[in-house]
């Protein structure tokens, strides 16, 4: 570890040197190899004790090639093979986030935190929560909660099945827990914002472990920043537990830069009953790869899966998902909508699995996609696989244009060709924003989304990141 | 255009030389001038060649069957992309029409009510209409409306064509029956005021009362400005609107030109007999 062109002396960069084999993978190896200790002392013994298994995968997984059906439309490796900096030594970000960061929801009542880039910032507004929620810090949580975290952390993340969450899980180091318990509703919504912040090319590894007792209700908004205008790569694993009628809305908003690279795995388990709304916002982005993987595990499970990316410029959006029903009378709502601009690609691969006995699944998706130019690329690839013989599935999917007599329709009335296209633009994405459950929210996006596409950034009062 | 300059003047002292125009208008000059109009879609030519004035306060009558171009014509007035003007040229209010986009056509007072109004999934009447008004506004160097006001001038003129408020909150034409988009057609116009409307088979799909709804919303509309071109069928929606003019159109050309009582002998007699007097021309 030699720190020479570490301005800030917050990062260990990566001893990466082309020309030599190994491909991109061995540096991370390398680099564990080197710093486990380190990666260990500023984390918590929970966070530790899989690591080792997950460098023995991550060794023999490697980065998946394009070869591989998971990361068709993502180089993986490529992404990987650059030098970035990490804070192993996590020591402390002289920011603070409550004067940096104002973004907010207007009209809407929220329990705000943050965590930048691995770390959960303090506030006193803890005891606001209601008895027994926990929204913290994970080290702090597995510190003080071992037996409670270690039930639930890296037990839907199998690190023997994706390179990229055995990489996370072997070199993260902190980032968020929510615990609700048994029967507790929490009222107010929580938003989370995430903020990258570097002065080298820098990569975060962030992880999130989310606990809905038994008939649990909450609903969480994660909002996505990269402060500063440097390369970030941001590796993010989230598990989510939802307990038997336990109801959780989980909200992800990104609106990065074109030098953000994030690779999201959201891994949700849902017991009897429960319901769970899922939205994944692309707002603003370089590249994005979301893997979502839902395991209905008790009956009457219901999860909704909303999703939505506006890109244009070189912007990559690749939304995975998997929606496994393993049990009898689950259903599944799933909509994923893309708009394309410039030469950017746009990649949705959906599988649903409906296991030996699950009948009775009622499963819909639909993936509707524009093109706007010619350059732009979109791969759909809709998957069922059914094992069961009393199930309603259905999927559809498309890629077009927009309708050119509705453009001319609108020119006739003396509205602008510009104009015209933004209004159907918004149009097509609306339907996926009606979905969100939370009013303040949902009008909210309609007015960053009629910014995003008027070219205009989400600008919001107060913040130093969007001066 | 120099070699044909010759053409066009013969063609305009011959079209002057018809007594027909005794528009209703105190206007000077022509407000819509077609002089030998070529157009073509795909390669096939519709248009060859027509001429036609139209003077501020009338209303001109265009008939013919299918296919003969008349909503070609229409289309073509309005600048839909798809379809190429290969000949001719066109003035409206002393400027080339044909050099103008379709919103700025628009906004000089070009309204078209469409044979078949488009529906538009997901954007919602009132934000359609408001984009509307204020383009046009913008473009006459007016301030935009407020919303209240807006809204208030949304329920006026929707009473004219009696179309339900539920309808103006919904999306553009979506799920509204034949005659709901029709009426909803003539609304845009009240919204929009425009000097110059073409009514493309306003009255096909309409039963007798909507047919009566639409026709009084466009005379209530009509002001002694007002001109239009009103694309038929039928006499029945011609004996609400009273023609100045009628045209038949035939083969993408107007064959016959007269006064309202040329559209009732076509309805008693239909085409055939327009067709065999156009045959027998030397």
């Amino acid at each position: 570890m030699n720190s020479n062109h570490n301005k800030s002396g917050l990062s260990t960069p990566l001893h990466y040197r082309e020309g030599q084999g190994g491909g991109s993978a061995t540096q991370y190896i390398e680099l564990f190899s080197q710093c486990e200790a380190m990666i260990c002392k500023h984390s918590a013994e929970v966070l530790n004790s899989p690591r080792a298994k997950a460098v023995a995968d991550f060794q023999r997984l490697g980065f998946p090639s394009r070869k591989a059906e998971m990361y068709k439309y993502t180089d993986v490796n490529k992404l990987f093979a650059p030098d970035y900096g990490l804070n192993l030594n996590r020591l402390s970000i002289p920011v603070n986030p409550y004067d940096a960061f104002r973004c907010d929801v207007p009209n809407m009542s929220t329990s705000l935190y943050f965590v930048i880039n691995d770390t959960f910032y303090k506030k006193e507004e803890q005891r606001l929560l209601p008895e027994g929620v926990m929204f913290c810090s994970l080290k702090e949580a597995a510190e003080q909660h071992p037996e409670l975290v270690s039930r639930y952390y890296g037990k839907q993340a199998d690190t023997g099945k994706d390179a990229v969450v055995a990489l996370n899980t072997m070199l993260a180091q902190d980032g968020v827990f929510f615990y609700v318990p048994k029967g507790v509703v929490v009222e107010k919504p929580i938003q989370l914002v995430n903020i990258l912040r570097a002065d080298v090319n820098f990569m975060v590894n962030r992880r999130v472990l989310i606990i809905l007792e038994e008939g649990a209700q909450a609903r969480l908004l994660m909002c996505d920043h990269a402060m500063d205008k440097v390369d970030f790569l941001a590796t993010q694993v989230i598990e989510a537990y939802v307990g038997a009628g336990a109801t959780l809305d989980l909200y992800e908003l990104e609106e990065t830069t074109t030098a953000t690279h994030r690779f999201s795995h959201l891994y949700v388990q849902q017991e009897a009953d429960s319901n769970v709304q899922l939205g994944g916002i692309t707002l603003h982005n370089g590249l994005t790869r979301n893997t979502t993987h839902v395991t209905l595990a008790g009956q009457g499970a219901h999860i909704s899966l909303s999703g939505m990316a506006i890109a244009d410029k070189r912007q990559h959006v690749d939304n995975h998902t998997v929606i496994d029903h393993q049990v009898s009378d689950c259903t599944s709502n799933e909509l994923f909508k893309y708009v394309l601009d410039d030469n950017a690609t746009g990649a949705f691969a959906g599988k649903v699995l409906v296991r030996e006995g699950a009948q009775h699944t009622s499963s819909e998706q639909t993936n509707r996609n524009l093109c706007v130019t010619r350059d732009a690329r979109m791969y759909t690839q809709p998957q069922l696989e059914i094992y069961a013989d009393d199930v309603k599935c259905s999927h559809g999917a498309t890629v077009g244009q927009l309708d050119e007599s509705a453009l001319f329709y609108m020119r006739q009335r003396g509205i602008s060709e510009k104009e015209a296209r933004l209004l159907l633009m918004f149009a097509f994405v609306g339907e996926v924003i009606d979905t969100i459950r939370l009013d303040a929210l949902r009008d909210r996006l309609h007015l960053l989304v009629e910014k995003r596409f008027r070219g205009e950034m989400g600008k919001c009062q107060g913040c130093t990141m969007c001066k | 255009m120099d070699k044909d300059s010759k053409d066009y003047k013969e063609q305009m002292q011959a079209e002057h030389s018809t007594p027909l125009h005794t528009g209703r208008g105190k206007g000077e000059g022509p407000l819509l001038s077609i002089k030998d109009l070529h157009a073509s879609i795909n390669g096939k030519e519709i248009l060859k060649g027509i001429n036609l004035t139209i003077r501020e306060g009338e209303v001109h009558a265009l008939m013919g069957q299918n296919g003969a171009g008349k909503s070609t014509l229409s289309n073509v007035l309005v600048g839909h992309p798809a379809y190429e003007v290969t000949k001719g040229s066109v003035t409206f209010k002393g400027k080339d029409l044909l050099a103008m986009s379709p919103e700025d056509r628009a906004h000089e007072g070009i309204f078209l009510s469409f044979q078949h109004p488009v529906e538009i999934p997901g954007v919602s009447m009132v934000n359609f209409m408001r984009a509307a008004v204020n383009e046009q506004r913008k473009y006459k160097g007016q301030t935009a409306l407020t919303a209240s006001e807006f809204l208030k001038l949304m329920r006026e003129k929707r009473a004219i064509v009696e179309l339900d408020g539920k309808l103006a909150n919904r999306s553009v034409n979506e799920g509204f029956s034949g005659g709901e988009k029709k009426r909803n057609e003539i609304f845009q116009m009240a919204m929009l005021e425009p000097t110059f409307a073409i009514l493309d088979e306003t009255d096909s799909g309409l039963d007798v009362d909507a047919l009566r709804i639409v026709a009084e919303g466009f005379n209530k509309l009509r002001t002694p400005q007002t001109s239009a071109i009103v694309i038929t069928h039928y006499q029945r929606l011609l004996d609400y609107l009273k023609p100045d003019i009628v045209h038949v159109l035939l083969n993408g050309r107007i064959v016959k030109t007269g006064g309202p009582d040329l559209a009732q002998e076509i309805e008693q007699r239909g085409f055939d007999w327009i067709k065999k007097e156009v045959q027998t021309l030397p």
